[in-house]
């Protein structure tokens, strides 16, 4: 089998993921399209693995453990997703700006000026912290 | 050196105009799992497109076979198909994913996320095929990933990275489920 066949649909499906983690909206939907982009580097390394008969057949090793990375990564994944759709109530990443600095924000909420709404403006991530510390 | 000389003969001997079985059926599951990755990241539907992920993953696990690499392919079966694909199922459950057309699962960026991926497959695809354009694989022979062989060289020479993931899979399990754990009233 020519190499060219495996090696440039592991291109095209990396490039699928690539354009799914860009474009999705729901972080569900962008952890599949990083699942497709480690599919497609498993595929180069089984391809060129075969090609060069590796003696220590490097190749299928590594494939095993980038599968068993991607297990870990998706389960850990998805319960940050369940943690931030249970604190904010949604899980499209676009959506998730609190962490972003606001500089247009109202000027008359400032918490430097105005230390009795301070604490209020930071509620938010201060039971952030707690929840994950727990 | 002699056996580079050889293969490289052996791609001369079999262009891309004359494909072997193989190759036509590795094209044709190709085609497949491509389009069905295509699906997987433009359908609207959030459900179709983690079962549209398992047409994908069950095709490159037939190309894995194809490849020669019995164990991964079993293995890709059991881990994604199998299980990977149910936690994502269960992580859309879980996050009240409507059932059904949602007109917002695309981002206002995706003009641009698509010129990027247009642009990288095309300089991707071009690289690859300049580079191995003569390369040829020779599947006949003996077995390159049967069981086997797999467990002999990962329990002989890949031992160590092997308990290293062990501990790392205890490590994630244990960070899901306290990420995951609900908090109760008044506990910090």
């Amino acid at each position: 089998m020519h190499l060219a066949y495996p090696a440039v649909l592991a291109a095209l499906l990396f490039c699928t993921g690539l354009y799914g983690v860009l474009a999705r909206r729901n972080a569900i939907l962008v952890l599949m399209s990083v699942e497709l982009m480690l599919n497609a580097v498993n595929l180069n390394l089984v391809a060129f693995d075969v090609w060069l008969r590796d003696a220590l057949h490097a190749g299928q090793a590594l494939t095993l453990f980038t599968i068993a990375v991607a297990a870990a990564e998706i389960g850990i994944g998805l319960a940050i997703v369940l943690m931030v759709h249970r604190n904010r109530g949604t899980s499209d990443v676009d959506r998730l700006r609190e962490t972003a600095e606001h500089p247009h924000e109202d000027p008359d909420t400032d918490p430097h000026e105005d230390p009795d709404t301070a604490p209020h403006a930071h509620a938010g991530p201060h039971d952030e912290k707690a929840e994950a510390a727990a | 050196m002699a056996q580079t000389a050889q293969a490289a003969q052996a791609a001369q001997e079999h262009g891309f105009l004359s494909p072997t079985g193989v190759e036509i059926a590795f094209l044709l599951v190709g085609l497949v799992t491509l389009g069905a990755a295509v699906v997987t990241v433009t359908t609207r539907q959030l459900v179709h497109a983690a079962l549209w992920l398992v047409v994908a993953l069950g095709g490159l696990a037939v190309e894995y076979l194809l490849l020669t690499a019995e164990f991964i392919a079993w293995v890709q079966v059991l881990i994604y198909v199998g299980s990977v694909v149910v936690l994502l199922l269960f992580g859309l459950m879980l996050t009240k994913a409507p059932i059904g057309r949602s007109p917002d699962t695309d981002s206002a960026n995706r003009p641009v996320a698509l010129a990027v991926a247009l642009a990288a497959a095309a300089a991707l695809v071009w690289v690859v095929v300049d580079a191995f354009r003569t390369t040829w694989i020779d599947l006949d022979g003996a077995v390159q990933g049967s069981t086997e062989v797999t467990g002999s060289i990962l329990f002989r020479h890949w031992v160590l990275p092997f308990e290293a993931l062990s501990v790392l899979l205890l490590a994630a399990l244990v960070g899901a489920i306290v990420l995951s754990r609900k908090k109760k009233e008044g506990e910090r």
